[in-house]
């Protein structure tokens, strides 16, 4: 359907007109390599580092303790720390903010160059930096995966180091912080940004500025977690557990900083996010209405919003720790070791669930499509993802039920952490009633998600036993949990990304991705993932504890059989991105408008979508889960007589089964 | 799983079929795992603790097991029958019987809850009758065996016959754990032995950063911490070996951080005891005195545990800022 009646008007004023640009006063951004774009951002970033290194090197200059030590954490903090905003004024970031301190209108206030090097570029059209996020959470799969290969080739053999044990720990923490960094960006950022304000009716984020500055967060947050390995890596794993982050040399430095700067990035995503779903919904999209994704990026926002601060904070204190001689976790000083524990897990349990929701949201709304029924149980999966958000502040310790903290308190976050399991079983019983007596259309994204259910359901169990304390015991601390979140988060967010880009990448590119390559990369994946950690539980029942580069002999075998099948695993990944290549590049294949036949909103709209999405803003008449209903109320009133009707693909034929 | 069908004559009853597939398969698979693997699962039976552990992981497995052969012979059904390849695959209908259906809801949220609270209940009842179940209480544990507590055990002492509880500190450094024996003057072994049959309560702590004291085959795990008592019991029943591992990332070595441990009989373990005290005594009397945290240097690094002097503690090499030993 075309979107181009000439309608300016809109429903209602309290959604965003597009601006018109005032032709004289208005300072139209330099267009070309002079202006600012992703190389400059690159030369602010060496020039920020230098001046910070040499301005961190002329204050601890006067140090007794840091001439002697030779090392100076105040230069590698202070030239990281003015890296990354030389990185920001580069790109761009700080124009705006500037020109309104000082009471100038603001530059390229809405004007956008509008050519290929937009991708390069700080762009607040949220469909833009939604693509930018795809490009930048597969740089951070990638190179976590790499990691991941070399993790693998050192536990081929319990004795023989490929690696020595710096490399080996220095791999495992980059690893894990790479991932974890990325895993909290895989769906809200390039998914979350752009389809959230289709899905909701709305040509625009609540703040364009901020989303952009989120995902240059993001980007800076890698160069800054990457500058570890300059430095000579980390020993702490992605946990960073003080005291040994005290002890640790420069590279603990960069990931204290990349933390703090993702984390910057993380709570503008989560509040800029909430405040567009919030406030910005299309007349007539009311909270029964709102998509089953977008509830989920709202509850993962809260979290998000919440949840990063404490770890913003945890990671300030550490850096003071290491440059200004504080001592927030060093216990001899009057600190805590647990200070450290307490504050990143009550960050990192919800940070779990920051991880798990947005998956199971875009599960949840991609299954009606493909099973052609509405959402079963949509209240209840609604309800589900609030009910996950808030228990999960509430679970923390049970990362710490070994650690010698108040025993008395172990039966309470047993108790809380098992129950955290009835709104996570909400997402089964939604999956469940939305499969019965379907008929599914096995395509590319629904085997994704298909799958997300059979390796969630593995990863949630074992939680269950990861939770009961005297299991804990034994399944603490090796490689059972290790599995067990790999299981959740590779299992359940990674598969749940997939199925979102094969679903979605139509209405991104215009281009569909190849079915056959995925169907490769669907098996490859999901077979080789079940074979790479499944083994895994049972290594770590046998007494491998996480993060070793020697074990006992008799687990050879099986180390070596998760290995190859790692291997094997990282050749899924190869089969991905060749179809990217493939479909999007090498030979395209031209996308349908709607290929899935879907009720969405964000399916409605034109391909490629215009700048503000709707021409017009949409009046919201009903929820987008009307499949196969006779005489469904149409989903919108796109004010152009082209209604958007339901009945065009329900079903017509109701003859019963054999 | 107990969705209500809106069955009509044509329709065949897909929850019933669903339930007859479910039923004999996790029934058989209950039954093989409790009997064959149940009496095998890690860690053994040679500590009360381990026992205990073993018992929670197979009833924990015997219920989640049908859980989730439940979910998968529901979602093996539906990608069967109602595919849309499949010739002859009725239209499904929308509205709002599709939509939601309460009987359904009520009866999973109510089977998932009763779960769940059974299982906070059951490991709870284990955790306390369990002294703790292993797991590292802090210096103030809630759960304890009788004849454990500070008082009595700082003036105990240990014989075969009298049933003590017998205090054993675990001592965490980079990258090597060490054991006192209070009630044996105190003399620090690299060599973990154990009395069977006795009640143990390890003392662990650490001299630097956290490790994690897992002793697998006792099922006895507890964080080090510095300047942290963080205690553990268990019981042991029989005579055998086992590995100690670090079981919390503690820096470069953490990979070869790991020793092997005994249990024998009692008498066995007291003239182990005396003997080893007895020829420790001039390496005892160089020791800090025992004490159930060791405070660390002005390095921030535990060389004060060498009260001799003649000990260089740190070298100035460097690997990620610690420092290694001279030697």
């Amino acid at each position: 359907m075309t979107l181009t009646a000439e309608r300016l008007d809109d429903h209602s004023g309290d959604v965003a007109t597009p601006p018109t640009p005032a032709k004289n006063s208005e300072r139209l951004p330099r267009s070309g390599w002079l202006s600012q774009h992703l190389g400059t951002a690159i030369v602010g970033f060496i020039v920020g580092y230098f001046v910070g290194h040499w301005l961190g090197n002329y204050i601890g200059s006067s140090y007794a303790y840091i001439a002697n030590s030779g090392t100076n954490a105040i230069a590698d903090t202070l030239g990281l720390a003015l890296g990354v905003l030389g990185w920001f004024a580069g790109i761009g970031a700080l124009n705006y903010p500037l020109a309104k301190l000082v009471g100038r209108s603001a530059p390229h206030d809405f004007k956008e160059v509008d050519d290929w090097s937009k991708y390069f570029r700080y762009t607040t059209d949220h469909k833009v930096v939604g693509k930018q996020y795809v490009v930048g959470v597969l740089l951070f799969l990638f190179t976590g995966g790499l990691l991941a290969m070399a993790i693998r080739t050192e536990l081929l053999s319990p004795v023989t180091h490929v690696f020595g044990p710096g490399t080996y720990i220095t791999i495992v923490s980059e690893h894990g912080t790479i991932m974890m960094m990325m895993a909290t960006s895989i769906i809200v950022g390039p998914l979350g940004n752009y389809f959230v304000p289709l899905m909701i009716g709305s040509r625009r984020m609540a703040y364009p500025q901020i989303e952009a500055f989120s995902f240059w967060c993001f980007t800076a947050g890698y160069l800054v977690i990457f500058s570890a390995l300059i430095y000579g890596g980390f020993p702490t794993g992605w946990t960073g557990y003080a005291p040994l982050q005290t002890q640790a040399g420069a590279g603990m430095v960069s990931y204290l900083l990349g933390f703090a700067v993702i984390g910057l990035g993380m709570m503008s995503a989560g509040f800029n996010l909430a405040a567009t779903i919030i406030n910005y919904r299309a007349p007539g999209m009311t909270w029964s209405r709102v998509p089953i994704f977008v509830w989920a990026i709202l509850a993962t926002s809260a979290l998000l919003t919440l949840a990063t601060p404490t770890l913003f904070a945890a990671g300030l204190f550490g850096l003071l720790d290491k440059t200004a001689q504080t001592a927030f976790y060093v216990t001899e000083h009057g600190g805590s070791s647990y200070l450290w524990q307490n504050l990143f897990w009550f960050f990192g349990h919800p940070e779990v669930y920051i991880m798990a929701l947005p998956g199971f949201g875009l599960v949840a709304e991609i299954m009606p499509v493909f099973c052609r029924k509405p959402l079963f149980a949509y209240k209840v999966a609604a309800a589900g993802m609030v009910g996950v958000a808030l228990l999960s502040f509430f679970v923390w310790q049970h990362h710490l039920f070994q650690s010698g903290i108040n025993p008395d308190m172990r039966p309470l976050f047993m108790l809380t952490t098992e129950l955290i399991s009835i709104p996570t079983g909400f997402i089964y019983l939604v999956g469940m009633g939305t499969l019965y007596k379907a008929k599914i259309r096995f395509e590319i994204p629904m085997l994704f998600a298909l799958a997300l259910f059979f390796n969630f359901l593995i990863g949630g169990v074992t939680g269950v036993f990861l939770s009961d304390v005297p299991v804990d015991v034994t399944v603490h601390g090796g490689f059972f949990v290790l599995s067990h979140f790999h299981y959740t988060i590779m299992g359940g967010l990674l598969f749940a990304f997939m199925a979102g880009l094969y679903y979605w990448m139509p209405k991104m590119t215009g281009k569909m991705l190849n079915k056959r390559i995925g169907k490769w990369h669907f098996w490859t994946m999901f077979i080789f993932f079940n074979l790479t950690f499944f083994p895994m539980f049972i290594i770590g029942l046998l007494g491998q504890p996480r993060r070793v580069f020697e074990y006992a002999h008799n687990l050879q075998g099986l180390n070596d059989f998760s290995s190859i099948s790692a291997f094997l695993l990282g050749g899924s990944f190869l089969i991905f991105v060749w179809n990217l290549l493939w479909s999007l590049w090498i030979s395209p294949e031209k996308a349908p408008p709607n290929p899935w036949e879907s009720l969405g909103l964000e399916w409605q709209t034109a391909t490629p979508i215009p700048l503000h999405n709707f021409e017009r803003i949409p009046v919201i008449l009903t929820d987008p889960y009307h499949y196969s209903e006779e005489g469904a109320p149409d989903v919108a009133d796109f004010g152009d007589q082209q209604l958007v009707s339901s009945s065009s693909t329900a079903a017509g034929d109701t003859s019963s089964s054999n | 799983m107990t969705m209500n069908s809106e069955n009509n004559n044509k329709d065949p009853r897909h929850l019933r079929r669903i339930l007859a597939i479910w039923l004999p398969l996790a029934a058989v698979g209950d039954l093989l795992f409790w009997f064959l693997v149940g009496p095998h699962v890690p860690p053994g039976d040679l500590t009360s603790t381990a026992s205990s552990n073993q018992f929670d992981f197979n009833i924990l497995f015997v219920i989640a097991l049908p859980v989730m052969i439940g979910v998968w012979v529901f979602l093996g059904y539906s990608i069967r029958t109602w595919s849309a390849k499949r010739v002859g695959v009725a239209e499904p209908k929308g509205g709002s019987a599709a939509r939601s259906n309460l009987r359904a809801q009520v009866w999973w949220i109510t089977l998932t809850t009763v779960i769940v609270l059974f299982l906070a209940g059951f490991g709870t009842v284990e955790l306390v009758i369990g002294n703790g179940s292993g797991g590292g209480e802090g210096p103030n544990p809630a759960w304890a065996p009788t004849g454990a507590t500070a008082a009595e055990l700082a003036s105990a002492t240990w014989s075969p016959t009298d049933n003590h509880v017998l205090p054993v500190q675990v001592i965490g450094q980079q990258w090597q754990f060490t054991y006192r024996y209070p009630t044996f003057g105190g003399f620090e072994s690299s060599q973990l032995i154990l009395p069977a049959g006795t009640d143990i309560e390890f003392n662990v702590t650490s001299l630097d950063v956290i490790h994690s004291f897992w002793a697998y085959q006792l099922s006895v795990k507890a964080d080090a911490n510095p300047g942290v008592n963080n205690i553990a019991y268990t019981k042991t029943t029989k005579t055998g070996n086992f590995t100690v591992r670090c079981s919390e990332l503690c820096g470069i070595w953490h990979g070869a951080m790991y020793n092997y441990g005994k249990v024998v009989s009692k008498s066995a373990f007291e003239s182990w005891a005396t003997s080893t005290e007895a020829a420790n005594a001039a390496n005892t009397a160089n020791l800090a005195p025992y004490a159930f945290t060791y405070t660390p240097d002005a390095n921030g690094a535990a060389g004060g545990y060498y009260e001799d002097g003649t000990v260089t503690p740190y070298s100035t090499v460097e690997v990620y800022g610690a420092k290694q030993p001279a030697s």
